[in-house]
């Protein structure tokens, strides 16, 4: 630590602020300033007065400047960014509300179309259903009738033969009268006759 | 100038550039003068020039200055409320101009303007005045029941009214010297193992060897003064919150 004693006492005579020639000598071993021996240069009250003068300009000068123009102008970034997010999140929260909207008026759309779809349907089969009912009786009353048309003749044809049934019975009997009698029987005693045998 | 490197107190000297005496006061223009300039210079060209551009999406220099208006911005309004808002721009400039000096100094060859106790002191003198003159504006006499705590026994009221007078005086001096004797100490162990460097090179080849060790160790306290610079703004500016509380919400 020799080297660094002999450079500092070297220095010391162009040291301003009232240093002595030996105070390189005093913190030389330890680095620590030695106080009162000489005058510690942030200790020296001789500076003090300009100092003190020229930290109120500077930082009054800084305080101004902070003050007029570079604190509005950060808190107006600041603010200006916040209004912004802000804004975007309204933005986007009433998008989503659109698109919920749409989601929504969609599936009652389609849940209508549903119905709808149904109904036409339900609507459809009835319809067919009707009709064909309505085909089916057409068809058996066509074929009643058809029925009944043959069922008068049957009887008509029924009721003819059996009146000639009849007539073919008297001409017989009175023909038989004629064999067996003889004479004549009058057609009105052999048709009371037939008719009481028919019975 | 190359032979000053190992007097660790030289880079403390006070030296006149533009000699000004006024009324017998020495009001010269010094090196501390000049940088006391030189921080609010680039300090302020710094917040100036990074928030020019105004822009949405900051880039890194102005988030820089965003984060820290922002940083002092809740640091007050944690300490003292929304109605410490009005010292914003105080507690800012104190925060920035300290951060900025301390960061300035660390550069080599240059001075360190709150290595002086007289700046420190006028800082934390311009705070306790802030507060003394503030809270007696806004309360009036009430302003001293900062001194007389609620709910403390009568018979032990004098002795804790002059405890409360003595932490409250002892502020302005513990507010500076702590800032004070942090950025000197700093300072003087930098120059000391720089120092160190310098004289065992001087030695031999042995020397130039054994210089690793200073060498390693004054990076590495280069970095640890640099988070000091950086917590010692912290802790001036939070203190400085703190002591505003006081002057707006003295009974506590």
């Amino acid at each position: 630590m020799f080297v660094t004693s002999a450079f500092a006492q070297e220095s010391a005579p162009a040291v301003e602020g009232g240093h002595t020639g030996t105070e390189g000598d005093t913190h030389s071993e330890t680095g620590v300033p030695a106080e009162g021996h000489g005058v510690f240069p942030p200790f020296d009250p001789a500076t003090f007065p300009s100092q003190i003068l020229w930290l109120a300009i500077t930082f009054g000068l800084f305080y101004l400047f902070l003050k007029k123009v570079v604190m509005p102008r950060v808190g107006g970034i600041i603010d200006v960014r916040n209004d912004r997010i802000t804004q975007d999140l309204d933005h986007a929260a009433r998008l989503k509300g659109e698109a919920d909207a749409a989601v929504a008026a969609y599936e009652q759309e389609l849940a209508e179309a549903k119905t709808k779809a149904n109904a036409i349907g339900q609507q459809a089969s009835d319809a067919a259903k009707a009709e064909a009912e309505t085909a089916r009786k057409k068809v058996e009353a066509a074929l009643d009738q058809k029925l009944g048309e043959a069922e008068a003749r049957i009887s008509s044809i029924k009721a003819t033969a059996m009146k000639e049934v009849g007539t073919i019975a008297e001409d017989t009997a009175s023909a038989i009268v004629e064999a067996l009698v003889g004479g004549k029987a009058s057609k009105a005693e052999i048709a009371a006759a037939v008719k009481s045998v028919a019975r | 100038m190359a032979a000053d490197k190992v007097d660790p107190i030289h880079q403390f000297n006070i030296v006149k550039l533009i000699p000004i005496n006024i009324g017998g006061y020495d009001l010269s223009f010094t090196n501390s003068a000049l940088f006391m300039v030189a921080t609010v210079a680039v300090a302020s060209a710094f917040l100036y020039l990074t928030t020019s551009s105004r822009s949405l999406v900051p880039t890194r220099l102005q988030s820089i200055s965003e984060m820290a208006y922002e940083f002092v911005g809740n640091m007050l309004r944690d300490a003292a409320g929304t109605q410490g808002m009005k010292f914003f721009p105080f507690v800012f400039s104190l925060f920035m101009f300290v951060l900025v000096a301390n960061l300035l100094g660390l550069f080599p060859y240059f001075f360190t303007v709150t290595s002086h106790i007289i700046v420190t002191f006028g800082l934390a003198a311009l705070v306790i005045g802030t507060v003394i003159v503030y809270g007696f504006m806004k309360h009036g006499i009430g302003f001293l029941k900062l001194f007389v705590p609620h709910g403390v026994p009568v018979y032990l009221l004098p002795l804790v009214v002059l405890i409360e007078v003595i932490s409250f005086v002892s502020r302005p001096v513990s507010l500076s010297v702590r800032l004070f004797a942090n950025m000197l100490a700093g300072h003087i162990t930098l120059k000391v193992f720089s120092g160190f460097v310098v004289s065992l090179s001087a030695l031999g080849t042995l020397g130039i060897a054994g210089s690793v060790l200073p060498l390693a160790m004054a990076v590495a306290l280069t970095a640890l003064e640099l988070l000091v610079a950086f917590l010692q703004a912290y802790v001036f500016a939070v203190l400085t919150c703190m002591y505003l509380n006081d002057a707006l919400h003295p009974g506590h």
